[in-house]
């Protein structure tokens, strides 16, 4: 049987290779500094989609990302990897939005798509780290998720089996379909890109990137594969007080670099004194809190 | 991320020499495909992106997967399981990324699934290929046989191979036998022809790269009671049909996870490929020289790696309160290899676009009588072609080899060791310059283009190009070199006497050679100052060279050969 798979990315400032000037003086990330890049779990997650695309042969792979225009960058990775196509969720209306009001607007876009079997995303993206976003769609679509999956081993009569990665090893769940399946980062590395899709879809784009220019209007609109759908918060009949900073309960108090100094090791006793003793002082120089 | 292609300008700056225009359009036939192929370019300038946009992809799995998996492949290397080859794992992984990527059948016309790449950005990528694992490059670069295949089956045939080939299944060349080497006349792999037509093939090749691919082409002496090369035929074997065991594999010094195979043929059913008898003398001469521009990408791949991992320990070696690279005698070590590295790239990418300028030709042919204009063209660039080919094979072979030994100089007794990345250049460039031809053999077939005067027909070419005024000087000591070479030349065929050419001929092909790439250096340098530095050193290096042969020619009387020559007593 042929799926329906929607792939769920970020484009995010690339946080491993951060400089001295990765963060403003206030405490936000200065995105100029930092390259912009596709989540490293996300790539996870559209491996495992292509992966289902070669065992279900007709699927069909959609990247559906949240972000400015220029997330079109993500989508158009996503098909020189073998993506069909994808959808930038774009407006300012959803400026400032936290994990709640995030996963609000991405499941507003995915009911707006209507008919799919399976959404994967990557566990979390390395800007926010938080995990949140993946499991809130689903609890929203009211539909099965499964978290820290490392491969999806087979789709059959309606049901997905899937290996996931817990603490102590890995365990195989099956669950029904429609569901979300988020992807741990030990789950195959996403295929390269693709020779013959990057020269179909180099010039694919969303409309707003290219409204300036009639020739590749046109170009793109003999050819419909080049079309990056571009969507806002009326396209999706998002209710606007569940998006955004209106929608987000999460208030950021304030934000400290934490330097990590120390040099030496020491040693500790293994008793629940020493243990404590630690803990104490990790809580006191802030390094857990 | 690491990227073999964007940290090489090198490259860049040969996808953008003036005549990949021509080459483009020709290939291309002015963009028939553009609106036929969703992948198709729409011009020339979108064609030079797409080729950089591929060679970017390559230049990602070369950096991040192959060049990261070669240490483990030369350890681990492929073994021999119930007669079949089977890949080191990390062999397997590197192909796995090669066919996602969809780097296989990169020449190929796309109505036969290929990407329709000139010879050039696809010998840029066997270039990547061979710097990250000069043993991969052999599995990856066989897809240059579907060339043969495009250029001499029958269109059945090609439809019902060449789509595999892209699709990502692997080739082999099935040429060598125990007593039939460089002197492939000898070959006597029986073909069978029986009552249908077609054929059967018995008997057993050594030294088969790949020897266990998907689809072989082998040269089989189809004439009962022939004994030369006119009764030698070429087929195509297909792995699918069975009959062609792997007997063993060889224990080699260096590209260790390239399989060399001894084949067992019994009854193995085969193809023909165009026609009979002409198995040698046409189609393995075609192979033969394709496979040998492969071998000097490989070869250029391989200075290139050596270059940089000597560059990157000079650097890093502190002896005596510095950095080693500061001592004199080190700097000139790396200069030379630099300046041998980019002579060789020079001439590698020179060669590919002559190649390419004629076979496109040959293509067209096929489609429409040339005009007149472009018969002209095709003869000329054929010509080119021909006398390029073993020249850069020979020449950057021979430089690669040196780059690597000089790579472990700069290590000291640590390059020695196990432990660094250059023993193992050092060991997977000695075969370049032995297969497809000993540089002995490449000079062979070059020396006809000394005595026709090939080389300096083209030398007077580049002699008469206006260079900028600051590189005037590199320029007359090139005229001068040419001077000493053409005196030289005439000094040698003055004499009647083919063993004294033979002996000789080794030296004026050198002499050709060091021209050529200095003049090749100076047009590069003239667009680019990165050459600058290279050029320079080059030439001087040259000079002192072709200095060196005429001296030796000068004082040599002919007579003295007799010191120099054995006969088996």
């Amino acid at each position: 049987m042929s799926l329906n798979i929607i792939v769920l990315a970020k484009q995010v400032p690339d946080t491993r290779n951060v400089g001295k000037d990765a963060m403003k003086a206030d405490g936000t990330i200065n995105r100029a500094a930092l390259p912009a890049i596709f989540n490293p779990e996300d790539l996870n997650a559209l491996e495992q989609a292509l992966k289902l695309k070669e065992l279900h042969p007709g699927s069909k792979v959609t990247i559906l990302t949240m972000g400015p225009a220029r997330a079109a960058e993500i989508v158009r990775e996503g098909m020189f990897r073998g993506a069909d196509g994808g959808i930038v969720l774009s407006d300012r209306a959803f400026a400032g939005s936290d994990t709640l009001a995030t996963s609000y607007a991405l499941s507003a876009a995915v009911k707006k798509i209507g008919d799919f079997d399976i959404i994967i995303g990557g566990r979390q993206a390395i800007d926010g780290d938080t995990a949140q976003v993946g499991p809130q769609i689903a609890e929203k679509l009211g539909i099965p998720q499964i978290t820290y999956a490392e491969d999806i081993i087979s789709v059959d009569n309606g049901e997905v089996t899937v290996k996931r990665r817990i603490e102590s090893g890995v365990e195989t769940v099956k669950a029904k379909l429609p569901l979300v399946v988020t992807v741990n980062g030990s789950a195959a590395e996403c295929r390269p890109r693709n020779a013959k899709a990057v020269q179909k879809y180099k010039y694919a784009a969303v409309p707003s990137e290219v409204a300036s220019d009639e020739a590749k209007k046109d170009f793109i609109e003999k050819r419909p594969y080049l079309s990056i759908g571009e969507w806002n918060a009326s396209t999706v009949d998002a209710d606007l007080a569940q998006c955004g900073l209106a929608g987000s309960p999460t208030k950021v108090k304030s934000i400290e670099n934490v330097v990590f100094t120390a040099k030496e090791a020491r040693r500790i006793e293994n008793n629940d004194e020493e243990l404590e003793a630690l803990i104490k002082d990790l809580i006191a120089n802030h390094t857990i809190g | 991320m690491a990227n073999f292609y964007n940290d090489n300008e090198a490259l860049k700056h040969y996808l953008s020499h003036p005549l990949m225009q021509k080459i483009v359009e020709l290939k291309e036939r002015n963009f028939a495909d553009a609106d036929k192929y969703d992948y198709a370019p729409q011009n020339f300038d979108d064609a030079v992106d797409s080729y950089d946009r591929v060679l970017e992809i390559v230049g990602d799995i070369c950096a991040n997967v192959i060049a990261e998996n070669a240490e483990e492949v030369d350890h681990t290397g492929p073994q021999v399981v119930n007669n079949r080859v089977k890949y080191a794992p990390a062999t397997e992984r590197n192909l796995d990324a090669c066919r996602k990527a969809g780097l296989m059948g990169m020449s190929m016309p796309r109505r036969l699934g290929g990407l329709n790449f000139p010879i050039t950005p696809y010998i840029m990528a066997a270039d990547m290929v061979s710097r990250a694992d000069a043993g991969f490059e052999n599995l990856w670069g066989l897809q240059d046989c579907a060339e043969t295949i495009y250029e001499f089956a029958s269109e059945e045939q090609k439809q019902k191979y060449i789509p595999r080939v892209c699709q990502g299944e692997t080739m082999s060349m099935d040429l060598t036998e125990p007593d039939a080497g460089s002197d492939l006349q000898s070959v006597m792999l029986k073909a069978t022809k029986k009552e249908d037509g077609s054929y059967v093939l018995n008997g057993v090749k050594r030294f088969i790269t790949n020897g266990d691919s998907d689809i072989h082409l082998v040269l089989a002496r189809s004439e009962e009671g022939s004994k030369d090369g006119r009764g030698l035929s070429m087929f195509i074997y297909d792995k699918r049909n069975g009959g062609v065991n792997v007997r063993r594999i060889e224990n080699k010094m260096g590209i260790k996870g390239s399989p060399t195979c001894e084949l067992v043929y019994k009854d193995a059913p085969a193809e023909l490929v165009g026609s009979t008898r002409l198995g040698l003398i046409k189609y393995v001469m075609a192979l033969m020289n394709g496979a040998r521009l492969g071998i000097a990408a490989q070869s250029v791949g391989i200075s290139e790696a050596a270059y940089r991992e000597a560059l990157q320990y000079a650097k890093e070696r502190q002896q005596f309160g510095k950095p080693i690279i500061e001592f004199a005698a080190v700097a000139e070590i790396l200069s030379l290899m630099k300046a041998k590295l980019d002579a060789s790239r020079a001439l590698l990418y020179a060669c590919s676009r002559f190649v390419d300028m004629y076979k496109v030709y040959d293509d067209i042919a096929k489609e429409r009588p040339l005009t007149v204009e472009e018969k002209k063209e095709q003869k000329y660039y054929s010509r080119l072609a021909d006398a390029f080919t073993p020249l850069a094979k020979g020449m950057t072979s021979e430089y690669c080899n040196q780059n690597t030994y000089d790579c472990i100089q700069i290590h000291g007794g640590s390059g020695f060791m196990k432990d660094y990345a250059c023993e193992r250049l050092y060991r997977d460039a000695r075969i370049t310059s032995i297969y497809e031809g000993t540089t002995q053999l490449q000079v062979v077939a070059a020396i006809r283009h000394v005595s026709t005067g090939t080389y300096l027909n083209k030398i007077r070419e580049f002699e008469a190009e206006e260079v900028k005024p600051e590189y005037e000087a590199v320029k007359n000591t090139l005229v001068f070199m040419t001077q000493q070479y053409a005196n030289a030349v005439q000094a040698v065929m003055g004499v009647d006497d083919t063993k004294y050419h033979d002996f000789m001929a080794r030296r004026l092909v050198e002499m050709a050679g060091h021209i050529i790439m200095g003049y090749l250096l100076l047009e590069d340098a003239q667009k680019n100052e990165d050459f600058k530095k290279s050029l320079v050193v080059y030439v001087k290096y040259g000079e002192a060279e072709v200095a060196r042969h005429a001296s030796f020619i000068g004082n040599f009387q002919p007579e003295q050969i007799k010191d120099y020559l054995y006969t088996n007593a």
